[in-house]
């Protein structure tokens, strides 16, 4: 019944299953629009290539999407059920935008991807494309309202305190927040880089094989090949927009939450110029630094910050007397907060995972980025580099923008711990709205509950991914054929029923 | 009328939306062994509701965020009160979907049991947790003056609530015979609709028993109105399904729905969340609403928004309108192991 164990379990909770959810978040996103438009292709073409592609892509996004809903509903849920205080807190902003991005986008996204998958023969080719448009737009519309709402948290706007809590004045502001308007190009663009390199992974892989078995179906290979190179060129063009828009974004952190900014760098002191931190050894983990060496491009973080190379970046140590100052020194003596109930607030995040967060973000971008050049101009001009290795390092290259978006997610969100909703201490947004993450948890919610809650939880999700992982599998491995309408069949069906006999009835699709 | 008393009517119509399309949701899951005899036959139950099942779902994560948007309080004391309901709920709906998506991807008997095992606890479970924690929100929580339960994590399992649970899931079993009557042909439809008509009583039962017990303790004299509505249409279903007019039979049965959510959240009406405890702390309508603002803005996106929910939605049952048979399934279309 302890508290505190309350407030860990539920963090815990929070970050494996949003996590998790955002593994198929970014797939679905990217892969849906490259679909519409592989779809687009083949109405305007009439070109079996591009209906394969739809088909063939379209279903490995199917066995992934089941899964971004069925985690979705959870996380929904989720701050009801765990984070109570907080949703008594900014119920008044939060709610809104959930209740928004149900009506407008969950709805469309949920009933288009129906008549998507089971109208190939009940819809005009125009309608049906129009269906697979309406659904891929929106989950963009579905992430622009999330990502809203989880851009108040880091920068509230479009507000006023009344009785103690946020009270919206103005939703505009809360849609147009400067924070959400970099985060979702960012994030979108984050959902082409995975996408991109899906696409690569998986189609040089089958390419690679088709060179091994010197197999017969080499009438697919053209269609592997477009594939690749599209999916290479999303990746490259992905990382260009996450750079512009990365770096957008950092420079609204560098006012917004100067705190984060300073834990993305572990800096320890201000710095003027301010160097960037390419890599780091000895101990990050210390808000003094005692141990650490660090190897830096100097000027880059105050480029990075203020789009000028001489501007002063400040320091953990330095910020922390500001934060105590605006913000208090001790938690209130509040029985609900338990153990760290009048305790002294810690305003350091986590500096490993902050430092290391970003970089690996960064890092694991740059090699999807680069891989991707790379299959560019091994590729170009029908061209496909020999040797064993090519399969699997195709299909562990898929691996990489995953890892950059989590990465960035787990960066953003602990880089703003203790606060679930961050104080802006330069305010462009409001001034003096916050709350710590140890207000947010349930109050009313046992230990025993929270816990039983997490190791369900994580193991059904972790069967689950078994079980997408290896559907995957079968259905990259069974290839087109798999995906394409079978012939018709034989119309010789023992049905006891007295109607619908006619066998050119037979839908060309069912579960 | 106040923006908050139509925020509480909104709530209420999209939790009828929700019971009534998942309802038989959940009914055909029920129904998947029981009307199934052999796999062609489970595919046909299946796919009567392959197209909209998850669209159906969007009702409920839209009835949880307008809870969350117009009555956060609402939203997150009765959330984290019945929280282990809510996680066998959420758990079971994970199943369902994935299920439903899964089954078919793999043609291996085996493979296909244990995902018709998936659907069919689940589908079972789900609704009696829906009942559980709707009915707790009729008849009230042990609540302090902060909304948080006083109490362990089973608190919620009272008489009524029980009742509750039971009523939601018997519902949602005839109402989805009732659906398969209406879009299957054959064998399957002779079936259904058989079923409807042996259980289709007993069945109701917990439903009418929900409905007095909800009357007698929180009523109010109007909400008798709804009520005998709701019975009354509800046997008048049955009647009809006896006819074999089977789609008269399922409009029927939703009337009758919609007279037992507005005969329950009209005895909930004023609170929108009572405490058990303490009068004083009840969450009433006026109290638990947002700001006018907030209400405002959201009642505009709900204006445009929902009419176009219903044209699309209805829409795409006019798309699939027709009814399906083992005729019309086509063969197993999976990759192979190889
Ligand atoms: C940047 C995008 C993004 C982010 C940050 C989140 N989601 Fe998500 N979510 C989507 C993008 C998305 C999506 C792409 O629209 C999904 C994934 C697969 C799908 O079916 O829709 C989805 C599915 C999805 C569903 C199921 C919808 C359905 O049944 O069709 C729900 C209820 C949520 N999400 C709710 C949330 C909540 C409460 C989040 C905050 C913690 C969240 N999502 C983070
Ligand atoms: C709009 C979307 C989001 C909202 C509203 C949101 C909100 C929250 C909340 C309430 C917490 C719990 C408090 C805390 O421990 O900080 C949290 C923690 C966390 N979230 Fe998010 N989040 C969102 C998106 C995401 C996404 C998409 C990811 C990653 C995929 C993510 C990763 C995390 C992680 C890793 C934590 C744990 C941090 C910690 O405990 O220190 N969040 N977030
Ligand atoms: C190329 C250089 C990049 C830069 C300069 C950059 C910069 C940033 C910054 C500053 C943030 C934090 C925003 C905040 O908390 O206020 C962020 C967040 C994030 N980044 Fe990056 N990023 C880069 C590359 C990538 C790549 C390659 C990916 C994934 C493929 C990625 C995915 C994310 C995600 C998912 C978030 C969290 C969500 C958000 O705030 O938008 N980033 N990035």
């Amino acid at each position: 019944m302890n508290p505190v164990d309350v407030l860990d379990i539920a963090r815990w909770q929070f970050g494996i299953t949003t996590v998790y959810h955002f593994l198929m978040v970014p797939l679905t996103i990217g892969l849906a629009i490259l679909v519409a438009g592989m779809q687009t292709a083949w109405y305007r073409t009439g070109n079996p290539r591009y209906l394969k592609m739809t088909k063939f892509w379209g279903k490995l996004m199917l066995v992934n999407f089941a899964m971004g809903v069925v985690t979705g509903i959870v996380q929904e849920f989720q701050f009801g059920m765990a984070w109570s205080e907080y949703s008594r807190f900014v119920g008044d902003v939060f709610g809104s935008m959930l209740a928004m991005e149900g009506i407008v986008a969950f709805f469309v996204e949920s009933t288009f991807l129906g008549l998507w998958i089971f109208g190939w023969d009940r819809l005009s080719k125009g309608v049906h494309l129009a269906c697979v448009w309406a659904f891929s737009l929106a989950t963009v519309f579905s992430a622009y309202f999330i990502l809203a709402a989880n851009s108040w948290m880091q920068h509230p706007v479009g507000i006023e305190m009344v009785d103690g809590k946020p009270q919206l004045t103005s939703v505009w502001a809360l849609l147009t927040n400067s924070t959400v308007l970099a985060a979702l190009p960012h994030t979108l663009f984050g959902c082409f880089a995975v996408a991109g390199a899906f696409l690569v992974g998986i189609a040089a892989w089958k390419i690679a094989r088709h060179h091994r078995e010197s197999a017969v179906d080499n009438e697919d290979r053209g269609l592997w090949h477009a594939s690749m190179r599209l999916g290479a060129w999303v990746g490259v063009v992905a990382f260009a927009g996450l750079a512009v828009s990365g770096d957008v974004q950092a420079k609204l952190m560098f006012s917004q939450q100067p705190m984060k900014m300073a834990s993305a760098e572990a800096l320890c002191h201000t710095e003027q110029p301010a160097g960037f931190s390419v890599f780091a050894y000895g101990d990050v983990g210390r808000p003094d630094c005692e141990s650490v060496k660090s190897v830096t491009v100097p000027y880059l973080l105050s480029y990075l910050a203020n789009g000028d190379v001489t501007s002063e970046v400040k320091g953990v140590q330095e910020l922390l007397p500001e934060y105590r100052e605006k913000y208090g020194t001790h938690y209130p003596d509040d029985p609900r907060l338990g153990e760290l109930a009048g305790e002294p607030i810690d305003y350091t995040p986590n500096l490993p995972v902050t430092y290391w967060g970003f970089r690996f973000m960064i890092g694991f971008g740059s090699v999807a980025a680069a891989a991707a050049a790379g299959v560019l101009w091994f590729t170009r001009r029908g061209r496909f580099p020999k040797g064993r290795w090519v399969g699997p390092v195709a299909l562990a290259s898929i691996a990489t923008p995953f890892l950059a978006n989590v990465f960035g997610w787990i960066f953003t969100e602990m880089g703003r711990q203790p606060f679930v909703v961050v104080p802006n201490p330069n305010p462009s947004g409001v001034d003096g709205v916050w709350m710590f993450t140890a207000q947010a948890v349930s109050s009313g919610v046992s230990a025993g509950e929270m816990l039983t809650s997490v190791i369900a939880l994580t193991a059904v999700y972790g069967v689950l991914a078994v079980v997408e992982v290896f559907l995957m599998v079968r259905f990259v491995r069974g290839g087109v054929e798999a995906v394409m309408p079978a012939h018709p069949p034989e119309g010789d069906d023992e049905d006891e029923g007295s109607e619908g006999k006619q066998s050119d009835d037979v839908l060309s699709f069912a579960y | 009328m106040d923006l908050s008393l139509f925020w509480f009517c909104v709530i209420a119509f999209l939790w009828l939306g929700y019971l009534f399309l998942e309802g038989f949701d959940f009914g055909v899951g029920m129904l998947l062994p029981i009307l199934g005899r052999d796999e062609k036959q489970r595919r046909v139950l299946i796919n009567t509701i392959g197209p909209v099942w998850d669209g159906n779902e969007v009702w409920l994560i839209v009835a949880g965020g307008s809870m969350f948007a117009a009555f956060p309080g609402w939203y997150a004391s009765l959330l984290s009160t019945a929280y282990l309901p809510f996680l066998l709920l959420l758990l079971m709906l994970i199943g369902r979907g994935v299920a439903f998506e899964y089954r078919g991807k793999v043609d291996d008997p085996r493979w296909r049991q244990v995902w018709d095992a998936v659907i069919v606890v689940a589908s079972w479970v789900s609704p009696m947790m829906v009942g559980l924690v709707l009915s707790a929100t009729v008849f009230g929580l042990p609540l302090n003056a902060n909304g948080d339960r006083v109490g362990g994590p089973l608190v919620i399992l009272t008489g009524p609530t029980v009742i509750g649970a039971l009523a939601v899931w018997g519902f949602s079993f005839l109402h989805g015979a009732a659906f398969l009557a209406l879009k299957t042909t054959g064998d399957v439809r002779e079936r259904a609709r058989r079923f409807a008509l042996r259980f289709g009583l007993p069945l109701l039962l917990p439903v009418v028993l929900l409905l007095l017990v909800a009357q007698l303790t929180e009523g109010s004299p109007w909400t008798w109105i709804p009520l005998v509505i709701a019975v009354v249409t509800a046997l008048a279903g049955l009647a009809r399904q006896a006819m074999w007019r089977d789609g008269q039979a399922f409009v029927l049965q939703g009337i009758a729905l919609a007279g037992v959510v507005v005969a329950l959240f009209g005895a909930l009406w004023p609170n929108v969340l009572p405490s058990t405890l303490n009068p004083a702390w009840s969450l009433s309508i006026s109290e638990a609403a947002v700001s006018d603002y907030t209400l405002t803005v959201v009642t505009w996106v709900a204006a445009f928004g929902l009419p176009g929910v219903l044209a699309y939605q209805g829409w795409t049952y006019w798309v699939f309108r027709k009814r399906i048979g083992t005729a019309h399934i086509p063969p197993v279309h999976a990759p192979t192991g190889a």
